[in-house]
Protein backbone atom coordinates (compact mmCIF):
# COMPACT_ATOMS: atom_id res chain seq x y z
CA UNK A 1 0.00 0.00 0.00
CA UNK A 2 1.54 3.70 -0.94
CA UNK A 3 0.83 6.13 1.33
CA UNK A 4 1.40 9.61 0.95
CA UNK A 5 3.96 10.67 3.55
CA UNK A 6 2.34 13.97 3.81
CA UNK A 7 -1.22 12.33 4.89
CA UNK A 8 1.04 10.21 7.73
CA UNK A 9 2.73 12.97 9.31
CA UNK A 10 -0.91 15.17 9.18
CA UNK A 11 -2.36 11.56 11.26
CA UNK A 12 0.63 12.01 13.36
CA UNK A 13 -0.04 15.41 14.04
CA UNK A 14 -3.43 15.40 14.92
CA UNK A 15 -3.21 12.00 16.58
CA UNK A 16 0.17 11.71 18.25
CA UNK A 17 -1.52 8.24 20.44
CA UNK A 18 -2.97 7.14 17.32
CA UNK A 19 -6.71 6.89 17.07
CA UNK A 20 -7.21 3.07 18.41
CA UNK A 21 -7.43 3.42 21.52
CA UNK A 22 -10.04 6.00 21.32
CA UNK A 23 -12.29 4.61 18.35
CA UNK A 24 -12.40 1.48 19.93
CA UNK A 25 -12.69 3.06 24.09
CA UNK A 26 -16.04 5.04 21.66
CA UNK A 27 -17.65 1.74 20.12
CA UNK A 28 -17.53 0.11 23.61
CA UNK A 29 -18.81 3.44 25.48
CA UNK A 30 -21.61 3.29 22.36
CA UNK A 31 -22.26 -0.54 22.76
CA UNK A 32 -22.89 0.04 26.51
CA UNK A 33 -25.14 2.63 26.16
CA UNK A 34 -26.75 -0.11 23.55
CA UNK A 35 -27.11 -2.90 25.84
CA UNK A 36 -29.37 -0.39 27.79
CA UNK A 37 -31.51 0.56 25.39
CA UNK A 38 -31.87 -2.36 23.78
CA UNK A 39 -32.89 -4.26 27.34
CA UNK A 40 -34.80 -1.22 28.82
CA UNK A 41 -35.53 1.53 26.31
CA UNK A 42 -33.77 3.94 27.90
CA UNK A 43 -31.46 6.22 26.79
CA UNK A 44 -28.97 6.36 29.40
CA UNK A 45 -26.91 9.16 30.34
CA UNK A 46 -24.82 10.40 33.45
CA UNK A 47 -25.35 13.67 35.01
CA UNK A 48 -28.85 12.77 36.07
CA UNK A 49 -27.07 10.67 38.86
CA UNK A 50 -26.30 13.53 41.01
CA UNK A 51 -29.50 14.81 40.94
CA UNK A 52 -30.87 11.66 41.60
CA UNK A 53 -28.64 10.86 44.08
CA UNK A 54 -29.20 13.87 46.00
CA UNK A 55 -32.97 13.25 46.44
CA UNK A 56 -31.58 10.32 49.16
CA UNK A 57 -31.24 13.00 51.09
CA UNK A 58 -32.84 16.29 50.20
CA UNK A 59 -36.89 16.66 50.13
CA UNK A 60 -36.07 19.53 47.33
CA UNK A 61 -38.58 19.19 44.46
CA UNK A 62 -36.14 19.58 41.85
CA UNK A 63 -34.81 16.00 42.79
CA UNK A 64 -37.70 14.02 44.52
CA UNK A 65 -38.86 14.15 40.84
CA UNK A 66 -35.86 11.27 39.89
CA UNK A 67 -37.22 9.04 42.63
CA UNK A 68 -37.96 6.70 40.31
CA UNK A 69 -34.74 6.16 38.64
CA UNK A 70 -32.61 6.73 41.28
CA UNK A 71 -31.48 3.53 42.13
CA UNK A 72 -30.71 2.08 38.75
CA UNK A 73 -28.75 5.28 38.44
CA UNK A 74 -26.86 4.10 41.15
CA UNK A 75 -26.40 0.64 39.63
CA UNK A 76 -25.30 2.16 36.08
CA UNK A 77 -22.74 4.97 38.10
CA UNK A 78 -21.22 1.99 40.37
CA UNK A 79 -21.18 -0.02 36.80
CA UNK A 80 -18.70 2.92 35.19
CA UNK A 81 -16.39 2.47 38.26
CA UNK A 82 -15.93 -1.28 38.12
CA UNK A 83 -15.79 -0.85 34.22
CA UNK A 84 -13.26 0.82 34.81
CA UNK A 85 -11.44 -0.39 37.32
CA UNK A 86 -11.37 -3.54 35.38
CA UNK A 87 -9.68 -1.90 32.88
CA UNK A 88 -7.23 -0.67 35.24
CA UNK A 89 -6.79 -4.60 36.29
CA UNK A 90 -6.48 -5.41 33.23
CA UNK A 91 -5.16 -3.32 30.34
CA UNK A 92 -3.62 -0.45 32.42
CA UNK A 93 -1.96 -2.92 34.96
CA UNK A 94 -0.07 -4.65 32.02
CA UNK A 95 -2.00 -8.11 32.32
CA UNK A 96 -3.20 -7.70 29.18
CA UNK A 97 -1.22 -6.17 26.27
CA UNK A 98 -2.63 -5.01 22.49
CA UNK A 99 -0.76 -2.90 20.08
CA UNK A 100 -4.12 -0.95 20.09
CA UNK A 101 -3.92 0.37 23.85
CA UNK A 102 -1.31 3.37 23.73
CA UNK A 103 -0.74 4.44 27.42
CA UNK A 104 0.63 7.53 26.81
CA UNK A 105 2.46 9.70 29.45
CA UNK A 106 -0.17 11.83 31.12
CA UNK A 107 -0.57 11.70 34.72
CA UNK A 108 1.36 9.30 36.65
CA UNK A 109 0.67 5.78 37.71
CA UNK A 110 0.86 4.26 40.77
CA UNK A 111 1.10 0.72 42.38
CA UNK A 112 -1.28 -1.37 44.99
CA UNK A 113 -1.77 -5.02 45.50
CA UNK A 114 0.18 -5.81 42.19
CA UNK A 115 -2.56 -3.23 40.52
CA UNK A 116 -1.18 -0.23 38.21
CA UNK A 117 -3.68 2.62 39.31
CA UNK A 118 -3.17 6.27 37.71
CA UNK A 119 -3.62 9.91 39.50
CA UNK A 120 -4.12 12.93 37.33
CA UNK A 121 -1.91 16.04 37.77
CA UNK A 122 -4.24 18.55 37.05
CA UNK A 123 -4.71 20.58 39.99
CA UNK A 124 -7.31 20.21 42.89
CA UNK A 125 -9.24 23.95 42.48
CA UNK A 126 -9.28 23.29 38.66
CA UNK A 127 -11.01 19.96 39.33
CA UNK A 128 -13.39 21.50 42.28
CA UNK A 129 -14.42 24.58 40.46
CA UNK A 130 -15.04 22.68 37.38
CA UNK A 131 -16.82 20.38 38.95
CA UNK A 132 -18.97 22.58 40.60
CA UNK A 133 -19.89 24.23 36.99
CA UNK A 134 -20.32 21.15 35.26
CA UNK A 135 -22.64 19.71 38.03
CA UNK A 136 -24.92 23.22 37.57
CA UNK A 137 -24.37 23.61 33.54
CA UNK A 138 -25.56 19.63 33.14
CA UNK A 139 -28.29 19.60 34.61
CA UNK A 140 -29.78 23.25 33.40
CA UNK A 141 -28.91 21.82 30.32
CA UNK A 142 -30.66 18.90 30.30
CA UNK A 143 -27.60 16.34 29.68
CA UNK A 144 -23.93 16.04 29.39
CA UNK A 145 -21.39 14.48 27.04
CA UNK A 146 -23.32 11.09 27.40
CA UNK A 147 -27.18 12.11 27.57
CA UNK A 148 -26.41 14.80 25.01
CA UNK A 149 -23.43 14.22 23.08
CA UNK A 150 -23.65 10.11 22.28
CA UNK A 151 -27.28 9.08 23.15
CA UNK A 152 -28.75 12.61 21.39
CA UNK A 153 -26.26 13.29 18.80
CA UNK A 154 -26.97 9.51 18.07
CA UNK A 155 -30.78 10.24 17.65
CA UNK A 156 -29.92 13.24 15.88
CA UNK A 157 -32.01 15.32 18.23
CA UNK A 158 -31.73 18.82 17.46
CA UNK A 159 -31.76 20.13 20.95
CA UNK A 160 -28.85 18.01 21.81
CA UNK A 161 -26.60 18.80 18.77
CA UNK A 162 -26.94 22.59 19.67
CA UNK A 163 -26.23 21.33 23.04
CA UNK A 164 -23.29 19.93 22.27
CA UNK A 165 -22.03 22.51 19.93
CA UNK A 166 -22.54 24.71 22.79
CA UNK A 167 -20.61 23.25 25.42
CA UNK A 168 -17.74 22.13 22.92
CA UNK A 169 -17.13 25.55 21.51
CA UNK A 170 -17.02 26.97 25.17
CA UNK A 171 -14.95 24.14 26.65
CA UNK A 172 -12.63 25.01 23.98
CA UNK A 173 -12.44 28.57 24.56
CA UNK A 174 -11.89 28.04 28.10
CA UNK A 175 -9.02 25.53 28.34
CA UNK A 176 -7.06 27.51 25.50
CA UNK A 177 -7.42 30.91 27.74
CA UNK A 178 -6.38 29.18 31.21
CA UNK A 179 -3.57 27.48 29.14
CA UNK A 180 -3.07 30.91 27.63
CA UNK A 181 -2.80 32.43 31.07
CA UNK A 182 -0.04 29.78 32.36
CA UNK A 183 -2.42 27.66 34.27
CA UNK A 184 -0.59 24.18 34.04
CA UNK A 185 -2.00 21.47 34.90
CA UNK B 1 -40.82 1.20 40.02
CA UNK B 2 -41.58 -1.88 41.79
CA UNK B 3 -42.03 -4.46 39.89
CA UNK B 4 -39.58 -4.49 37.08
CA UNK B 5 -38.04 -7.45 35.43
CA UNK B 6 -35.36 -9.14 38.24
CA UNK B 7 -33.03 -8.55 35.17
CA UNK B 8 -33.16 -4.66 35.03
CA UNK B 9 -30.60 -4.16 37.39
CA UNK B 10 -28.02 -6.76 36.00
CA UNK B 11 -28.56 -5.21 32.86
CA UNK B 12 -28.19 -1.21 33.69
CA UNK B 13 -24.93 -2.87 35.57
CA UNK B 14 -23.47 -4.92 32.58
CA UNK B 15 -24.00 -1.62 30.44
CA UNK B 16 -22.25 0.24 33.03
CA UNK B 17 -19.28 -1.81 32.98
CA UNK B 18 -18.75 -1.96 29.38
CA UNK B 19 -19.39 1.98 29.38
CA UNK B 20 -16.66 2.33 32.22
CA UNK B 21 -14.25 0.30 30.20
CA UNK B 22 -14.82 1.88 27.65
CA UNK B 23 -14.12 5.39 29.17
CA UNK B 24 -10.65 4.00 30.54
CA UNK B 25 -9.32 2.58 27.36
CA UNK B 26 -10.42 5.23 25.49
CA UNK B 27 -8.36 7.60 28.28
CA UNK B 28 -11.46 9.77 28.37
CA UNK B 29 -11.20 9.19 32.38
CA UNK B 30 -7.91 11.28 32.35
CA UNK B 31 -8.35 15.37 32.37
CA UNK B 32 -5.26 15.52 30.69
CA UNK B 33 -6.01 13.86 27.23
CA UNK B 34 -9.62 15.83 27.49
CA UNK B 35 -7.41 18.91 28.14
CA UNK B 36 -5.22 17.90 25.31
CA UNK B 37 -8.26 17.91 22.78
CA UNK B 38 -9.52 21.35 23.90
CA UNK B 39 -6.10 22.76 23.41
CA UNK B 40 -5.96 21.14 19.92
CA UNK B 41 -2.98 19.02 20.59
CA UNK B 42 -4.60 15.35 20.14
CA UNK B 43 -8.08 15.34 18.31
CA UNK B 44 -9.02 11.68 19.19
CA UNK B 45 -11.94 12.69 20.95
CA UNK B 46 -13.72 13.09 18.50
CA UNK B 47 -13.36 9.22 17.70
CA UNK B 48 -14.74 8.61 21.02
CA UNK B 49 -17.55 10.57 21.25
CA UNK B 50 -18.81 10.13 17.11
CA UNK B 51 -17.84 6.13 17.69
CA UNK B 52 -19.97 6.16 20.39
CA UNK B 53 -23.11 8.17 18.96
CA UNK B 54 -22.88 6.36 15.72
CA UNK B 55 -22.91 3.08 17.37
CA UNK B 56 -25.70 3.77 19.86
CA UNK B 57 -27.21 5.97 16.99
CA UNK B 58 -27.91 2.13 14.96
CA UNK B 59 -29.54 0.89 18.29
CA UNK B 60 -31.52 4.03 18.60
CA UNK B 61 -32.66 3.70 14.69
CA UNK B 62 -33.31 -0.20 14.38
CA UNK B 63 -34.66 -1.26 17.80
CA UNK B 64 -38.00 0.60 17.24
CA UNK B 65 -38.34 -1.40 13.41
CA UNK B 66 -37.90 -4.68 15.08
CA UNK B 67 -39.92 -4.60 18.42
CA UNK B 68 -42.28 -2.28 20.27
CA UNK B 69 -41.57 -2.45 23.39
CA UNK B 70 -37.94 -3.10 25.62
CA UNK B 71 -38.15 -6.90 27.03
CA UNK B 72 -37.55 -5.46 30.48
CA UNK B 73 -39.15 -2.40 31.33
CA UNK B 74 -42.40 -2.76 28.79
CA UNK B 75 -41.40 0.62 27.28
CA UNK B 76 -41.89 1.78 24.13
CA UNK B 77 -38.46 1.98 21.83
CA UNK B 78 -39.03 6.00 20.92
CA UNK B 79 -36.79 8.82 20.74
CA UNK B 80 -37.43 11.00 24.20
CA UNK B 81 -36.19 14.43 22.90
CA UNK B 82 -35.61 16.67 25.34
CA UNK B 83 -37.63 19.84 24.44
CA UNK B 84 -35.56 23.00 23.19
CA UNK B 85 -35.20 26.22 24.74
CA UNK B 86 -32.64 28.48 26.54
CA UNK B 87 -31.83 26.33 29.32
CA UNK B 88 -29.98 24.29 26.74
CA UNK B 89 -27.81 27.24 25.87
CA UNK B 90 -27.17 28.48 29.33
CA UNK B 91 -26.64 25.26 30.98
CA UNK B 92 -24.51 24.01 27.73
CA UNK B 93 -22.30 27.67 27.99
CA UNK B 94 -21.72 26.78 32.42
CA UNK B 95 -21.20 23.08 31.08
CA UNK B 96 -18.71 24.19 28.55
CA UNK B 97 -16.98 26.37 31.22
CA UNK B 98 -16.67 24.06 34.09
CA UNK B 99 -15.49 21.10 31.04
CA UNK B 100 -13.18 23.75 29.83
CA UNK B 101 -11.34 24.12 33.19
CA UNK B 102 -11.56 20.82 34.89
CA UNK B 103 -11.46 18.34 31.98
CA UNK B 104 -13.64 16.14 33.09
CA UNK B 105 -17.52 15.10 33.01
CA UNK B 106 -19.40 13.09 34.57
CA UNK B 107 -19.15 9.84 33.12
CA UNK B 108 -15.22 10.36 32.78
CA UNK B 109 -15.27 11.02 36.68
CA UNK B 110 -16.69 7.67 37.75
CA UNK B 111 -15.00 5.84 35.28
CA UNK B 112 -11.60 7.70 36.52
CA UNK B 113 -12.34 7.04 40.31
CA UNK B 114 -12.11 3.63 38.93
CA UNK B 115 -8.99 3.80 37.47
CA UNK B 116 -7.60 4.97 40.51
CA UNK B 117 -7.80 8.50 40.63
CA UNK B 118 -8.76 9.49 44.11
CA UNK B 119 -7.93 13.10 42.98
CA UNK B 120 -11.06 13.29 41.21
CA UNK B 121 -12.84 13.14 44.11
CA UNK B 122 -12.17 17.15 44.41
CA UNK B 123 -14.55 17.06 41.17
CA UNK B 124 -16.81 14.87 41.80
CA UNK B 125 -17.66 16.67 45.28
CA UNK B 126 -17.84 19.96 43.09
CA UNK B 127 -20.53 17.85 40.95
CA UNK B 128 -22.65 17.59 43.77
CA UNK B 129 -22.35 20.72 45.26
CA UNK B 130 -23.51 22.23 41.64
CA UNK B 131 -26.13 19.91 41.49
CA UNK B 132 -27.31 20.77 44.62
CA UNK B 133 -27.47 24.59 44.35
CA UNK B 134 -28.98 24.59 41.14
CA UNK B 135 -31.22 21.90 42.22
CA UNK B 136 -32.21 23.90 45.06
CA UNK B 137 -32.56 27.50 43.37
CA UNK B 138 -35.03 26.22 40.80
CA UNK B 139 -37.40 24.63 43.79
CA UNK B 140 -37.53 27.21 45.54
CA UNK B 141 -38.32 29.23 42.65
CA UNK B 142 -40.94 26.60 41.59
CA UNK B 143 -42.25 26.71 45.22
CA UNK B 144 -42.28 30.79 44.48
CA UNK B 145 -44.07 30.71 40.94
CA UNK B 146 -46.67 27.94 42.53
CA UNK B 147 -47.33 30.11 45.53
CA UNK B 148 -47.89 33.38 43.11
CA UNK B 149 -50.24 32.07 40.67
CA UNK B 150 -52.86 30.31 43.48
CA UNK B 151 -52.56 33.70 45.33
CA UNK B 152 -54.22 35.43 41.83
Amino acid sequence: MVTDPLVLQLAAELFPNGISRYAIGGLLVGLGAVVIYVGTGIPAGASTFLESTLSYVSDQSRFQRYVGSRDWRVVFTLGIILGAAVFAVTVQSGVITTSLYRAGSTGRTYELAGITLWLTDVQPWRLFLGGILVGIGTRVGKGCTSGHGVCGVGSASKTSIVGVATFLLVAIGTAQLVAALGVSP
Amino acid sequence: MADRHPLFKPLILVGGLIFGFGLGFSQMARPEVVLNFLQFEDFGLLFVMFGAAIVSGIAFAVMPRIRDTAPLTGDRYERRLKPFDRNVLVGGAIFGVGWGLSGICPGAAYASLGTGNITILWALAGMFVGAYAQGYWRSQRQARDAAATGAD
